[in-house]
């Protein structure tokens, strides 16, 4: 007869608690957000499509409006947000409060792994030899959960999170911030990124997720001459997504060499505040997004 | 995940952590009626399985710090990427000795401040005013850091 060995739930002593570590750690994000008003996921299930340009053109313009705006740059692997703000990467101040993002010069904060590292530096992980791959992803997410919940955001009205390609993040911000306030996806005409957003579209709907409407970036080009629009992409894919999914299209926007410049030389504010075409349907855009998450003019709190 | 004593059926208790930098782990256990000890060694996999989730075996014995799993996680972090600063209530101050300052500079960079920081409080906490080798050895079976 074998030994007669209690079972692991008729000890009722001391565990090592990993389900109560990771249950804080979720505790620490909701603790930290309480002070958010609104997280807002700006995602495309396609990469290239301009999702961080987007996610920046959209904070400045709610920051213009005098919202205390903050962006999380959650394309650990190739952040891009830094330069697009006009972020100078300076040391972070690191306090038991947590750790002070980085600021834009309108205002914006920002936290994206862009600061930890060296410029053009590829973001290696402490890893095993073997199967790095098997833990990447966990990691990956940690640096998500730890932009929500060490930065010391403060009071804001709203927190975009820019999103990588593909559709794990956006299920990951979900578990992260349950009561994510709404979701802008982000589109290129082609059939191409039509199928991929349509997965992530697909997602969101199935997880009850608030998305806001579709975005058309590059549609088409602004001529830096005489203004008019000339085809670039064939396809309509925001048509197409929005009638699938029974969403708006918030805006089409060509591709501007103004707005290119204005973002690589980090005065996206400035210039979104003049009177360029694309600069008035950027601003619409934003007024748009802010009405979706009943944040309007027009809305009441 | 708990250990038990079979011959005195008693569940054992979590006894300290340490971390040989190796990416080894071992935690060690103790039964509190026959005071036998038994250490679970895991490899690098399986430490590494617990550390990506940002989880402690044997459960936290400091405070998380801000982006310890950043900091922790990334190998190509940039030197002066983080400026730490001290509690405000942090009216003890504690020195270093030049050793303990010469075995910090083991430490990688990217966390050295956090790893820093992580030992004038335990100093602090226990009213110790220099920290040196032997005070480093101490916290770091106590608190099971890694490589520091």
């Amino acid at each position: 007869m074998g030994l007669r060995i209690r079972t692991y739930s008729e000890l009722d002593g001391q565990s090592s608690d990993l389900a109560d570590q990771v249950g804080r750690q979720q505790e620490r994000v909701g603790a930290r957000l309480s002070s958010v008003a609104r997280v807002l996921g700006v995602m495309s299930g396609k990469g290239g499509v301009g999702k961080s340009l987007l996610t920046a053109a959209l904070a400045s313009s709610f920051a213009r409006r005098g919202l205390r705006v903050g962006v999380i740059d959650a394309d650990v692997n190739g952040p891009s947000l830094v330069r697009m703000l006009g972020v100078t990467a300076r040391p972070l101040e690191s306090t038991p409060g947590g750790v002070e993002p980085e600021r834009s010069p309108d205002g914006v904060a920002l936290m994206s792994m862009a600061l930890l590292v060296d410029e053009d530096a590829a973001i290696d992980w402490h890893e095993p030899d073997e199967a790095g791959f098997v833990w990447r992803g966990a990691l990956e997410r940690g640096a998500l959960r730890e932009f929500l919940s060490d930065v010391a955001w403060g009071e804001l009205d709203v927190l975009l999170v820019d999103l990588p390609p593909g559709t794990q993040r956006l299920v990951e911000l979900h578990e992260l911030v349950p009561d994510l306030a709404g979701v802008v996806t982000v589109t290129i005409p082609s059939g191409a990124s039509r199928d991929a957003v349509s997965r992530s579209l697909e997602l969101g709907r199935r997880r009850g997720l608030h998305m806001l409407g579709v975005v058309e970036n590059m549609s088409g080009y602004r001529c830096a001459d005489c203004g008019q629009i000339g085809a670039l992409h064939e396809g309509d894919a925001a048509t197409d997504l929005a009638e699938r999914f029974d969403l708006p299209v918030l805006a089409r926007l060509p591709m501007d060499i103004g707005l290119g410049r204005a973002a690589e030389a980090g005065k996206l504010a400035s210039w979104l505040s003049g009177d360029a075409a694309t600069a008035i349907q950027l601003d619409d855009l934003a007024g748009r997004v802010l009405d979706g998450l009943a944040m309007g003019e027009d809305s009441t709190e | 995940m708990k250990f038990l004593c079979v011959d005195c059926d008693e569940q054992m208790i979590f006894e300290e952590r340490q971390l040989p930098g190796d990416g080894t782990l071992a935690a060690v256990f103790r039964c509190p009626a026959c005071a036998r000890m038994t250490a679970m060694l895991t490899n690098p996999m399986e430490t590494q399985l617990v550390s990506s989730l940002g989880v402690k075996v044997g459960g936290r014995t400091v405070p998380e710090e801000p982006f310890e799993g950043i900091r922790s996680g990334v190998a190509s972090g940039r030197d002066d990427a983080f400026e730490e600063t001290a509690h405000p209530d942090g009216t003890q101050r504690v020195t270093w000795s030049v050793d303990a300052i010469d075995r910090l500079g083991n430490v990688p960079s990217f966390v050295r401040g956090m790893v820093k920081k992580i030992y004038s409080e335990y100093a602090k906490e226990r009213g110790i005013t220099d920290i040196t080798p032997e005070v480093m050895d101490r916290a770091r079976t106590d608190l099971g850091l890694e490589g520091m």
